[in-house]
């Protein structure tokens, strides 16, 4: 299980070694046809800042090179904002007093029709961490209630047991999300004090028993914004690392949120910016030619249309993140702000002006 | 030289070695002593089993050495399975390093005979050392059945021509949670240090050794290269600077956000 190598790092040894990057060690990870986890520390260390240009033209040669001229699709599809969590960052935290909302089955094929109209195949499935009335069940219908419409489900709600997701999988699951948040272990208990997320171990072998699950595909990530991002990403390529290696038919996708305004929200503890998310975006290309990079509407439209030939290989468009946000209740609370407002339409437009192809469909159910 | 694990056995040398193919079992002996090397293989149809005092086996009773009696000569799981309890019962290990290769002209391993070998084997108890191609799914495939290391061929058996399965082993090195022995096709030291500067935590050499013009002093070089390439391996190889490619900037855009 991933706590076992976990547990044998210590943050601030990490923090340190980070940090004590040199030049050297940069110049070393870019001439390097493989690079391992050291590498992975001087390319998002300080001392790789005057590098970037050099690690986005890398970057996006590796990514051509594995992936093509494509950007693939996908939109969230939120069913409920009910939670049972306290997360300090969060717009569905349990303390927040806004009124809760969980779709009904009418409601869910209704919003799945306007999405799949949209053009979109690959669908992003998103709750709150409420069990009882989000539970297994809750979940395992609304897949079976979409799965007509879209050729690849993913989701992104509660951390599960191993059975629940085998359930899941065998009724049409292809992917799951699930963000540690943060690696700092302490900090993660301040942010989550309440509810089962508050279970930092549980929380941080979920891939694990994804993997076992047999699960197509995981994605990882950290909410960039609680803790320093440069440790917090280091544990992020660890665990993919290790993930990699131990559940090796599976396929793993990264995310790079960065905290966005919601509702009573925490003002972000790090900030990162522009300059600094594309240089973890190279360093994660850098270090893992096969992995899936994730962009989301959390990012604003000039980031996102230069991006896109930096190591990206998906991204969100159109998205709302409310609860029946595409036509059952537009004005429902949503979970955070987007940035980039511009339909989906607009945004793959914009893809194939940069000579990219716009992939809406990559995956197919007879796959599963 | 750091040290290596294996199952439940721990080496200070690198450097595994084969016996076949020297001029006498005597010149045997002083250049694997002279090597360095703790881990041995011996085909077990090249030994008398019922014989204790059977030649090749008497010049290897060094502290020095762990024997890893193979079964060079199976062609099928199941030869490979009654060879293997066969060398349990008579040299008392249960170690083996698992070898099936049905084609007796480039003694290509059996890859589906061998997976299935090394499942049963391992139910059995076996420390399993299986010799495969440089496939990456075969080898986490071995992994996942049990298997205590992995031992990808270089190049074919005997031909001395070095890595030429390269790219395989790379792979094969990135992916591996269990100890990756580089066998067959390692022809000279520098193989063998190159071998070790990729990251692979062992080689097996055999024919270089054995047809070298000396022998003994070949098996020190080896020793020598296979610390040599894990030192440096350990201490983080220089690569060659690297210069972007004269393109438009990617990154500009930053300047005017």
């Amino acid at each position: 299980m991933y706590q076992d190598l976990f547990y044998q790092q210590n943050w601030d040894e990490v923090k340190a070694s980070i940090y004590a990057k040199t030049s050297h060690d940069v110049e070393r990870a870019l001439g390097k046809e493989r690079r391992n986890l050291e590498d992975f520390k001087a390319l998002i260390s300080p001392a790789a800042a005057p590098y970037l240009e050099q690690m986005a033209q890398l970057s996006h040669q590796l990514t051509k090179k594995r992936f093509g001229n494509t950007i693939q699709m996908y939109t969230p599809m939120y069913l409920s904002n009910e939670c049972q969590n306290i997360c300090t960052y969060c717009g569905f935290s349990l303390d927040n007093k806004v009124r809760r909302r969980t779709l009904s089955d009418d409601e869910i094929i209704r919003e799945a029709e306007a999405i799949r109209n949209m053009g979109f195949e690959h669908i992003l499935l998103v709750t709150g961490e409420a069990n009882r009335t989000v539970g297994v069940q809750y979940i395992k219908k609304a897949i079976q209630l979409v799965k007509p419409y879209f050729s690849h489900i993913a989701m992104e709600v509660q951390p599960m047991d191993l059975e629940e997701y085998e359930e899941l999988i065998e009724a049409g699951l292809n992917t799951v999300l699930v963000y540690q948040e943060t690696y700092h272990k302490d900090d993660y208990k301040k942010h989550h004090p309440k509810g089962k997320k508050s279970n930092f171990d549980y929380r941080v072998d979920t891939p694990d028993r994804l993997g076992k699950a047999g699960i197509h595909k995981i994605g990882l990530g950290v909410l960039i914004g609680l803790e320093d991002w440069r440790t917090d990403s280091f544990f992020t390529a660890l665990h993919l690392d290790y993930l990699e290696r131990t559940y090796w038919q599976t396929k793993y996708s990264i995310s790079f949120p960065r905290l966005r305004p919601f509702s009573g929200g925490l003002e972000p503890k790090v900030e990162m910016t522009d300059r600094e998310l594309v240089q973890l975006i190279c360093a994660y290309r850098l270090f893992d030619e096969e992995v899936e990079l994730s962009l989301s509407t959390r990012e604003h439209p000039i980031f996102r249309d230069n991006i896109i030939k930096l190591g990206i290989t998906s991204a969100s468009a159109g998205s709302k993140t409310n609860p029946g946000g595409y036509v059952v209740e537009p004005e429902s609370l949503e979970q955070f702000e987007i940035s980039d407002e511009r339909s989906a339409e607009e945004f793959a437009e914009m893809i194939k002006n940069q000579g990219y192809e716009v992939v809406w469909k990559d995956w197919d159910l007879a796959l599963q | 030289m750091d040290q290596l694990v294996i199952a439940d056995k721990t080496f200070n040398s690198r450097l595994f070695t084969g016996t076949g193919k020297f001029k006498s079992n005597e010149l045997m002996e002083n250049a694997l002593v002279a090597s360095g090397s703790e881990l041995v293989t011996v085909a077990l149809k090249r030994v008398d089993v019922d014989n204790p005092e059977d030649d090749v086996l008497a010049h290897l009773k060094h502290d020095q050495f762990n024997l890893l009696p193979n079964t060079s000569g199976a062609r099928t799981a199941k030869e490979a399975v009654f060879a293997a309890q066969l060398a349990r019962e008579a040299l008392g290990t249960n170690w083996v390093k698992l070898e099936i290769h049905p084609d007796p002209k480039y003694l290509m391993p059996d890859p589906i005979e061998t997976l299935q070998a090394a499942e049963e084997m391992v139910k059995q108890g076996f420390i399993v050392l299986p010799y495969i191609h440089a496939d990456p799914v075969l080898c986490k495939r071995l992994e996942e059945v049990g298997c205590a290391a992995v031992m990808p061929l270089g190049a074919p058996i005997g031909s001395n021509k070095g890595l030429k399965t390269l790219d395989f082993l790379e792979i094969i090195i990135e992916q591996s949670n269990v100890p990756v022995v580089v066998d067959a096709g390692i022809g000279s030291p520098s193989h063998a240090a190159h071998a070790m500067e990729l990251g692979a935590d062992a080689v097996l050499v055999n024919t270089a050794i054995a047809v070298a013009g000396d022998p003994v002093a070949m098996g020190k070089a080896f020793g020598q290269a296979v610390e040599a390439g894990r030192a440096a391996h350990l201490a983080q190889i220089a690569q060659p600077r690297v210069t972007a490619e004269a393109s438009s900037p990617l990154t500009g855009f930053l300047n005017q956000l």
